[in-house]
């Protein structure tokens, strides 16, 4: 047993097991389990009720499940959520800034919140806006910018306290076809520089053949495997619709 | 530690630069209780005869006597403005970012409390500034002395804020609450008129107003402005600060209260 748990504690990535919520009498999730190693990109593919949502919440902790257990980090969600969500940086799909405060304000006022100290803040926040190339909209007032630099400052600011597990949840809804590339593309290269990444998504266009891919469909995980080798010959769109499908 | 520190200097100052953004509800918070000193008060002054009652120790004009009703009315209505913008925050998805922080949940929402608190005190010292102003002066130590009794008061109603708003649903469902919880809090108290004035009309009423908690926030201020200690008032807010306080932490736990439902 102390040989399992080193070897969970070793593990940086996203685990969960056997997780099931419901919702009154309506099931959300029902006992799904996968993991996703540091390092990997891996796509949450579900059609819209899937329990995208819902997965999201478990793990940031808005929601606590009665049954199944989540490791961020190699930390228990549920015995020691500061050390996870420490390790956990989310970009929901529902924007969270605070539209009167400053690019930076906002920044400095999450740095906070995840306990950074005040020494370090400004050289972060200068390096994570240097990354998406909007240090120069540092004292704007985000009411200001458009919907991609929102969604770019979104993405900066969860990578301000340096976490091993990036979630995403649709971050690219109702930005222009470049922007959501652009998003797309930097996160796939976090990925490959070593963080752990679950991009939920409904959009198949977002996906690689190298990625990870699990389809949820009504609360359950339908498939998991890497998307090239699940898609076969066929387009992952189509792919994904034949798996996803009701039966007339 | 400092990072407990941290957050709630960051959550604070939060509220704070809200708070600035916010000039018309500065002046709102303002102008609501100085209509009813200036304008309620001066009608009702000669309608109205009070006897000397404890803390006073003289003939008081009415206006004096509502002036720390009109301190817990600044205190209440700012409790549930921060209910207001608390329900606003998780429509507009920034409770999220509040609530994934890695800091204990019930060290988030009492920082964001002592956050609206701090604001209600600086629009109560406003107010007492105005009064002033207006020929309107409490001893002058009182205006040191209120201050826990504002502090607690504050507590005490921006927590019920926070117990609302992990009830309220909807953003639109919002002027039901201003209706079955601010009005009849504030009238149904002593802020208006004395108990023993309330129990000449109806004994009833005049036991209900004592069961209010409103009523005890009203004579705690009351009191420590003529540099007096109401020691019940003081249970009574002490005591539902503390339940407020417990019923808050659970309204907004993971596992059953606020995000529970499918938002």
């Amino acid at each position: 047993m102390p040989d399992a748990q080193t070897a969970d504690e070793t593990k940086q990535g996203l685990s969960v097991h056997d997780l099931s919520f419901r919702y009154g009498s309506k099931v959300a999730l029902d006992a799904i389990s996968f993991e996703v190693a540091p390092g990997r990109f891996c796509a949450l593919l579900g059609p819209n009720g899937a329990g995208k949502s819902t997965l999201v919440s478990l793990l940031t902790h808005l929601l606590v499940a009665p049954q199944g257990d989540i490791r961020i980090a190699g930390h228990d969600l549920r015995q020691h959520p500061r050390r996870a969500l420490g390790d956990l940086g989310v970009v929901f799909q529902q924007p969270t800034l605070d539209l009167s405060l400053t690019v930076r304000q906002n920044m400095a006022y999450f740095a906070a919140l995840h306990g950074l100290p005040r020494q370090q803040t400004q050289a972060r926040i200068d390096a994570a806006l240097d990354r998406l190339g909007m240090r120069e909209r540092a004292g704007e007032k985000v009411r200001a910018l458009n919907g991609g630099h929102r969604r770019r400052m979104e993405l900066a600011r969860a990578l301000l306290h340096e976490p091993k597990v990036l979630l995403l949840d649709e971050p690219t809804v109702g930005l222009d076809a470049a922007t959501r590339q652009s998003i797309t593309d930097h996160v796939h290269d976090l990925a490959n520089q070593g963080l752990c990444v679950l991009w939920a998504t409904h959009l198949t266009d977002e996906v690689r053949d190298a990625d990870q891919l699990l389809v949820l469909h009504r609360g359950q995980i339908l498939a998991a495997g890497q998307t090239g080798d699940l898609r076969g010959g066929r387009t992952l769109s189509d792919w994904f619709l034949s798996q996803t499908e009701v039966p007339a | 530690m400092s990072g407990f520190w941290g957050v709630a200097r960051a959550i604070m100052g939060r509220e704070f630069l809200r708070f600035i953004h916010q000039r018309e509800r500065f002046i709102a918070a303002l102008v609501r209780p100085m209509v009813w000193l200036l304008i309620f008060a001066a009608g009702f002054r000669a309608a109205l005869g009070l006897s000397i009652i404890p803390p006073y120790q003289t003939y008081i004009t009415y206006e004096t006597y509502i002036v720390p009703g009109l301190c817990a009315m600044v205190l209440l209505f700012n409790g549930m403005q921060s209910s207001l913008s608390l329900v606003y925050d998780r429509e507009m998805g920034s409770m999220r970012l509040l609530l994934t922080s890695p800091f204990p949940r019930w060290w988030l929402l009492f920082c964001r409390l002592l956050g609206s608190t701090a604001i209600s005190i600086l629009q109560v010292y406003t107010f007492l500034a105005l009064a002033g102003l207006f020929g309107i002066t409490m001893p002058p130590l009182g205006y040191v002395t209120v201050l826990p009794g504002l502090v607690l008061g504050g507590l005490m109603l921006g927590a019920l804020g926070f117990v609302l708003s992990s009830l309220i649903k909807q953003l639109e469902n919002f002027a039901g609450v201003m209706n079955f919880v601010i009005f009849p809090m504030f009238f149904l108290s002593s802020a208006l008129y004395p108990l023993w004035k309330m129990a000449e009309s109806s004994p009833l009423l005049r036991d209900i107003c004592a069961l209010n908690p409103f009523t005890h926030v009203v004579e705690l201020i009351r009191f420590l402005l003529y540099l007096q200690i109401n020691w019940m008032a003081l249970l009574w807010v002490v005591t539902c600060t503390i339940i407020l306080c417990a019923a808050a932490v659970w309204g907004y736990d993971p596992a059953r209260g606020l995000m529970k439902r499918k938002t």
